[in-house]
């Protein structure tokens, strides 16, 4: 597991509850019991934590962010694309 | 107890993204006219995400107040005394002694002096200045609109601003109209005023992540979320006694008042909490459901609201749901937070007085969780003997007025 995958499940577990090490790639946030506050709270925490935007509009669920997995990737790729 | 008195509504005035006055809002309105536009009062609003509000167009504080008096007066105090001179002015009624001490100045906004806290702020923190200006408290405090409308108007009897958010102005009309029909005031200035299209307060409803990036659509398939808006508007009530002895022109009538906390979540609408608010304000009104014609509903375009508001009209209408007319002039003026019951109430009253039920629009067709009428698009002619204005607000906080044509 790469360390931003580490860091986006952690922050996803502290909005959860839910201990870091039970939580699988493949998990659904809704199963995990994420509200939609949860989630607005979860995208400032990965923005602040990676210093990227993350468009998200809470009327129109992200149907890519189904998953931890799917959170994860998305990630990985606005951490990749950040300018240096 | 004593007996009830009936209550009317014999002035109105508005400071909408549609006019200046109530008369040329409500025609705007009739017309299906956006108010939504570009932002343009924010500082630094390149910085911003959200481009676009619906802001109050071309106001100049100079052409209503002397220029040493605005050291007192934020935007939010500007536009709730416009407005309330209107609606004096349009009453007809002078409030000299002893009248001003049995009249209620009941005023709602959700953010308060929110120009004076974001320049000051600025001030402070960005620019380094040692020192804010003199006035600032007195600017920027809650009251001031309820303050500044009792001074402006010489009103002197209760007197005071409500908060509750988004529910804000329709409180504070429903204790105006309790004060009235229940003998505490004779008369009332009421409404509500907002000014909250500032750097601060627009980032901080981004990171909601609730707003559209384009249009208000209530209750239309593809709506994106809300538009901030911003304005006043104020109604001058009085006993239906009072206004036959004066020969006033009686736009309508008020006759029922809902209230009702989710005690749920704090942002989340609750189709129960709302009901009840709807039911409550029926009960009031003696009215039954089926006496309603149409709804000016909350309607504020997220995904959330209009569909919980669409079940909560299914839970107390019934069958008599899908033959009310329910519209949403947030779809032209946006939300103005604690003035949005007032401005619906100005469209709730004149809708009840001509016969016209104002659109919704930027409409674009049917969401299947929003099976209700929303008067899509164009203003409609129909009779209109009973009418409710609705309003939910964040914190569970629920309010809707019932009003009846004057006959």
């Amino acid at each position: 597991m790469t360390d931003v995958a580490n860091d986006v499940i952690a922050i996803i577990a502290k909005k959860v509850r839910v201990d870091h090490p039970k939580i699988e790639m493949s998990d659904r946030l809704q199963d995990l019991g994420l509200e939609s506050l949860d989630a607005v709270e979860m995208i400032f925490d990965l923005e602040e934590k990676f210093d990227i935007q993350i468009p998200y509009n809470a009327n129109n669920p992200r149907t890519e962010f189904d998953t931890v997995g799917d959170v994860v990737s998305a990630i990985e790729k606005l951490v990749a694309s950040r300018p240096s | 107890m004593s007996e009830l008195r009936r209550v009317v509504v014999t002035g109105l005035g508005a400071v909408s993204p549609l006019g200046h006055t109530a008369r040329s809002t409500w025609a705007e309105l009739k017309a299906g006219v956006s108010g939504i536009g570009p932002i343009t009062l924010a500082a630094d609003r390149e910085a911003l995400s959200q481009k676009v509000a619906a802001e109050v167009k071309d106001f100049d504080p100079l052409k209503h107040f002397e220029e040493r008096r605005l050291s007192t007066l934020d935007r939010v105090s500007q536009f709730a005394m416009v407005a309330a001179r209107e609606a004096i002015a349009q009453s007809g009624i002078v409030f000299d002694m002893p009248r001003s001490l049995r009249t209620a100045t009941i005023v709602g906004t959700g953010t308060g002096g929110q120009t004076t806290v974001d320049e000051s702020y600025r001030r402070v923190y960005l620019e380094n200045k040692q020192r804010v200006f003199p006035l600032t408290i007195p600017k920027l405090m809650v009251n001031a609109p309820a303050s500044q409308v009792s001074m402006d108007c010489g009103l002197r009897g209760p007197a005071f601003v409500v908060a509750s958010a988004c529910a804000s102005a329709t409180h504070a009309i429903g204790l105006a109209f309790q004060m009235v029909r229940g003998g505490v005031a004779d008369y009332a200035v009421t409404g509500g005023s907002e000014a909250c299209i500032t750097f601060g307060v627009v980032r901080c409803w981004e990171a909601m992540r609730v707003m559209a990036p384009d249009t208000a659509r209530p209750f239309s398939k593809d709506r994106k979320g809300l538009i901030l808006g911003e304005g006043a508007a104020m109604l001058v009530l009085e006993t239906l006694e009072s206004a036959q002895a004066r020969g006033a022109t009686i736009l309508a009538e008020i006759v029922g008042f809902g209230m009702s906390a989710d005690a749920g979540d704090i942002t989340a609408p609750d189709q129960g909490g709302m009901a009840r608010a709807i039911e409550g304000a029926l009960a009031d009104a003696k009215l039954a459901p089926q006496d309603i014609q149409y709804i000016n509903a909350h309607g504020t375009g997220t995904a959330a609201n209009d569909e919980t508001e669409t079940q909560a009209l299914h839970q107390v209408f019934g069958g008599h749901a899908r033959k009310l007319a329910v519209s949403s002039t947030k779809s032209m003026i946006g939300h103005a937070l604690g003035a949005a019951g007032a401005l619906e109430m100005v469209a709730t009253v004149m809708a009840v007085r001509e016969g016209v039920a104002p659109p919704t629009v930027n409409f674009l067709g049917p969401d299947p969780a929003c099976d209700l009428d929303y008067v899509p698009n164009e203003a409609r002619k129909m009779p209109i003997e009973a009418a409710l204005s609705n309003s939910f607000a964040f914190g569970g906080l629920n309010a809707v007025l019932a009003v009846r044509k004057f006959a």
